[in-house]
């Protein structure tokens, strides 16, 4: 629907260097807005109240923010390809139920072996979203608003009524959920490694290139040659293996987990996606916009206690702040496509 | 969304679905009645009515909207921003006489704003109706907070539960909203410029059909529909509070989808969506009953879902894949219909792939 | 189509005005309604027989509000020990979100299976009313426990714990820990929880007596009983207040989310927790320091009270009135009080050295 720029050139040669970039400033410019309006709140609340930038707030923020970063990284893979996941929340709900249980049963097992446990439940739900969307050849909304309820209805089954606490769970697995790495949390540093390692595949990897094709145009991506199918079950695992991690995160930084963990997470990973500048109808945005976009959305979370402000406002806050980022894209869009034709026409 | 390409033949499929669902409704209240007790009762009847009213109601309207390729998935907020604004006025002493109306006149603003959203500025319906939920539903917060409104005059809520001549109140009103809805959108020309519109926009431009215009009533009207649901959600549990009906958007377009109408537009019947709806609130009523797991339910729910969409196309795809084997003629291309078109809904041109 | 929009809503407004400005003169208001309205209903007209022999076979259904819930699983727990030593039929149904609406179902499942007792922890008191009131014309008795249903609605009502007593406790032992003076704060439930609200009223009229002088309390802030939000109304506590001494959480939930908060911050050791947990998720943050003590009662024993209120009416022993008497069991005889309610007893305070005792 929008920057067919981002599809239509093999990845790495541009041959109209100056247009192309002052597209990309373009769209860039969609991202420093959001990352403004980060600067901005953060600023508003600091003035408010220093503390708001104190090493522990700053690092309550930042674990917060983690989890949904990784949520957002997923859903901008599927997003970017004109599909959604809205079965997110329960896959992050049964992998953090699978992880405690698993480390409840064998209190020894190495926290990275829980981070790929956790990782591969997610995957394997994933999978199977990416199966029945591909195979049934049906839209992936409906698919995965009824894997949404299955999902979840199988977490209640397994778990029937058992809350998993802190105290059944190994000390080490919950200091892993506070520790940090030179001064910085492993949860940070695990969101950040996801990001830069998602944004480096979709920007310079051919089958990355290609899930922008999918969404931008899906029959000219059949007709030139895009393995379609395989690369809906590529992107839908991803969603799902990254719902999984940060179900994993999510155990380790809440320690308790009960059936109804994540319940609802969907649509705030949608927002944050959406927030963050990438196009529900697939073809554009980043990752790194996406990430942005759930940083703000938890920094809102947190100021507005800070504030002072009614914490009921921040539905409506968070609703507002969609409609003017799908509003501030449409215009965008506009723009660009705009550009674009007077870069035909120049050339013409 | 995605798979658009080589989905035309295989929505031609879809049509048989409504009636499938239609004779699996039937089945199952037969079986429920002989093998659930307590289920064919009269109190159980308006028990299943009441459970029933809110989500058909809804998807009366939701119906259309799907048909012509959109959504709304606004409706369960507008839902409790109408009854937290009922409680909030009948909290300040408002007559009840004056907050309906009033109610009412919120909802078909706010449908408005949706479709102002769609319409004028040409946004994706999604997302949207993805911020308005947010959006309505914080609303409802700030307007009620956590509060709970009760003591609604007992004539009201009465005649919102009661039952006469020992069926319940809310019954014929149901059937009538049903009726009329499947007249207009089987029997007019507005219903057939809504499958024109959902089977290509750009088709029924040139057919003349003021696209924009007739989207924007739609979501008027589902505003409206929904504030109504909300008004008698508020009656019927007698407690307005700011997340009655929250997530009933997605029992909604569970139902609808569950009625054969196709998620692209331009495909369905209302009678799928009625038995649909139906169907839903049958087998949870009837489950409850027989002590089956609340897990159960949401497991139920969300298969019932995934198959609605997959049965027919995997119908589909199984008779492409014998024709292939049988060494015959390859399936035909994308936008051919394989088999004579069915009869139940009015002639789609053939050419268009809905630009989005 | 602005323009044509236009000319279609003035008319449609303008009628809607007119109809409002007729409806407004006269109609039915809040205070028309309370005018007509009885009052609380009047006594039973039955007569209660304490002599009657306890019923066998008694259908008794549990409705906390909702399963899945580690407090809830405890309390009907215990309710199910109750059942099984009176020789009745015990069942457990509810919803997996704590919504009124879905509680509604429920009831109207249990009278259609004609249940002798309905047990419920109501979600809404209000929402819950009609349908509770279909339930005792059906011959049903309702006991209602945790969290009462309107009093109009239900026979008899077990409450845990005074108002006062949880109050006062609470007030003790934030005093404790904060060692006699120092700023103290609030981490409640719902803004409009009963319980809560009613206990962090008397928890303000004890810190007006002259030995609590020293303890002020800075903020109350509402963690909706949701484990994400509690944390993070934890968090903004202490970004607020930097001088705060201890945290109380009058819920099961917020002093969960509170405790770990401040057992994974550079604040334990500074900021004492207290208020009303579960042992089991407590044990940890009281055996790391980070909780020195904390109260409650015994879920379990509500629920088993319920179980026994509920044979006691469905066999006529009593009918709901002020002064009834009736034995629970292992719990001894209880006497019914104003408005129907039955107390518990004193809540049981947890520290390092008992609370391997418990398993809640």
């Amino acid at each position: 629907m929008t920057a067919p720029q981002e599809t239509a050139e093999p990845a790495g040669r541009t041959p109209d260097k100056t247009a192309a970039s002052r597209v990309a400033v373009l769209l860039r410019a969609r991202e420093l807005g959001i990352v403004l309006a980060l600067a901005a709140l953060v600023v508003v609340t600091t003035a408010v109240n220093p503390r708001f930038l104190s090493a522990q707030s700053v690092r309550d923020l930042a674990l917060g923010a983690a989890i949904l970063v990784v949520l957002a990284v997923g859903q901008t893979v599927v997003v970017i390809t004109r599909n959604i996941d809205l079965s997110v929340g329960s896959v992050l709900g049964l992998s953090a139920f699978a992880t405690g249980s698993l480390l409840q049963a064998a209190p020894g097992t190495p926290v990275v072996l829980a981070l790929l446990v956790g990782t591969l439940v997610g995957g394997l739900c994933g999978l199977v979203n990416g199966a029945l969307v591909r195979f049934g050849n049906v839209p992936a909304l409906v698919v995965t608003l009824g894997t949404l309820y299955v999902y979840r209805g199988v977490c209640f089954f397994w778990a029937g009524g058992q809350q998993i606490n802190a105290d059944e769970l190994p000390p080490a697995f919950l200091g892993f959920g506070t520790a940090t790495l030179l001064g910085v949390p492993w949860l940070l540093l695990i969101a950040l490694a996801v990001v830069l390692v998602a944004g480096f595949a979709l920007r310079s990897y051919r089958s990355g290139r290609e899930l922008y094709a999918m969404g931008s145009n899906p029959r000219a991506a059949v007709l030139a040659g895009v393995p379609v199918g395989r690369r809906l079950l590529v992107a839908f695992t991803v969603s799902g293996a990254l719902a999984g991690l940060a179900g994993v995160l999510f155990a380790a930084r809440f320690g308790t987990v009960d059936a109804a963990s994540g319940t609802g997470d969907e649509l705030e990973v949608v927002a944050a996606v959406v927030v963050g500048g990438v196009a529900v109808f697939g073809g554009s945005g980043t990752v790194y916009g996406a990430a942005v976009g759930a940083l703000l959305l938890t920094t809102i979370g947190s100021a507005l206690p800070v504030l002072a402000i009614d914490q009921f406002w921040q539905g409506a806050i968070v609703g507002a702040l969609i409609l003017a980022a799908i509003g501030t894209d449409r215009a965008v869009a506009a723009r660009v496509a705009a550009r674009l034709r007077r870069r035909e026409a120049h050339r013409g | 969304m995605a798979e658009r390409v080589g989905n035309r033949a295989v929505i031609r499929r879809l049509a048989g679905w409504d009636r499938a669902i239609i004779a699996l409704l039937v089945a199952f209240l037969v079986v429920a009645a002989l093998t659930v007790d307590n289920f064919a009762t009269g109190r159980n009847l308006s028990f299943l009515v009441l459970d029933l009213a809110p989500i058909l109601l809804i998807a009366l309207p939701m119906t259309l909207v799907v048909v012509t390729g959109e959504i709304d998935l606004s409706v369960a907020s507008t839902l409790g921003l109408s009854s937290a604004v009922m409680g909030a006025m009948w909290q300040g002493g408002l007559p009840i006489e004056t907050i309906i109306p009033l109610c009412l006149l919120l909802g078909l603003v706010l449908g408005a704003v949706n479709g102002l959203f769609v319409t004028v500025f040409g946004l994706p319906s999604l997302a949207v109706t993805i911020g308005t939920l947010a959006l309505y539903r914080g609303l409802a917060l700030v307007v009620l907070g956590d509060a709970a409104v009760a003591q609604f005059p007992g004539a009201y809520t009465s005649l919102v539960t009661g039952r006469t001549l020992g069926l319940p109140n809310l019954l014929l009103p149901l059937l009538v909203l049903s009726v009329v809805f499947a007249v207009v959108l089987h029997a007019t020309p507005v219903g057939r410029s809504l499958f024109t519109m959902g089977a290509g926009v750009d088709a029924a431009r040139f057919a003349g059909i003021r696209v924009a215009r007739t989207k924007f009533w739609l979501y008027v009207l589902t505003g409206g529909v929904s504030a109504l649901a909300g008004v008698l959600w508020t009656l019927r549990y007698a407690s307005a509070r700011a997340d009655n009906g929250s997530g009933l958007e997605l029992a909604v377009v569970a139902a609808v989808l569950l009625g054969g109408v196709s998620i692209f537009g331009g495909r369905g019947t209302l009678w799928g969506v009625v038995a649909g709806a139906t169907l839903l609130a049958a087998l949870q009523n009837a489950l409850r009953l027989a002590d089956v797991s609340t897990e159960a339910l949401t497991v139920v729910t969300g298969l019932l879902l995934i198959v609605s969409v997959i049965a027919p196309n995997a119908a589909g795809a199984i008779r492409s894949a014998l024709l292939r084997r049988r060494g015959g003629p390859t399936p035909p291309a994308a936008g051919e219909p394989s088999d004579p078109p069915p009869t139940t809904s009015p002639s789609v041109p053939s050419t268009s792939v809905r630009s989005s | 189509m602005i323009r044509h929009l236009r000319r279609t809503v003035a008319p449609v407004a303008l009628g809607a005005v007119v109809v409002l400005g007729l409806a407004a003169c006269g109609g039915t208001t809040r205070d028309s309604v309370e005018a007509e309205q009885p009052g609380p209903a009047g006594e039973p007209a039955a007569t209660a027989d304490p002599n009657a022999p306890t019923r066998e076979g008694l259908k008794i259904a549990f409705l906390p509000k909702q399963l899945n819930n580690p407090y809830s699983d405890v309390e009907t727990g215990g309710g199910e020990e109750a059942v099984t030593e009176l020789k009745g039929e015990y069942k457990l149904v509810g919803p997996n979100d704590a919504s009124a609406s879905s509680q509604v179902s429920y009831i109207n499942t249990l009278i259609q299976q004609q249940q002798d007792v309905i047990t419920i922890a109501a979600n809404d008191a209000n929402a819950v009313c009609p349908s509770l009131q279909q339930a005792r014309d059906a011959g049903i008795k309702v006991v209602s426990f945790d969290s009462d249903a309107a009093p109009e609605c239900r026979d008899v009502f077990i409450n845990q714990a005074t108002t006062e007593g949880i109050g006062q406790g609470l007030v003790q032992m934030a005093s404790t820990l904060a060692g006699g003076q120092g700023e103290i704060a609030i981490l409640s439930a719902t803004p409009n929880a009963t319980n809560q609200n009613a206990w962090i009223e008397v928890v303000e009229q004890e810190l007006q007596k002259p030995e609590n002088s020293g303890l002020q309390l800075v903020a109350t802030v509402y963690g909706n009983d949701d484990d994400q939000k509690s944390f993070q109304e934890a968090q903004g506590l202490l970004a607020t207040h930097p001088n705060l001494k201890v945290i109380v959480a009058p819920t099961t939930v917020g002093i969960a989310a509170a405790a770990r908060y401040i057992s994974g911050s550079e604040y334990k050791g500074r900021v004492a927790v207290t208020g009303l947990g579960l042992p089991n998720q407590m044990r940890e943050f009281v055996k790391d320091g980070t909780v020195a003590q904390f109260a409650l009662w015994n879920p379990a024993d509500i629920g088993y009270l319920a179980g026994y209120a509920g044979a006691a009416l469905a066999s006529g022993q009593i009918t709901g009135a002020e002064g009834e008497t009736f034995s629970a069991g292992k719990l001894g005889e209880y006497t019914i009080g104003a408005g129907g309610e039955v107390v518990l007893g004193p809540p049981t305070v947890f520290d390092a050295s008992n609370i391997d005792q418990f398993d809640f």
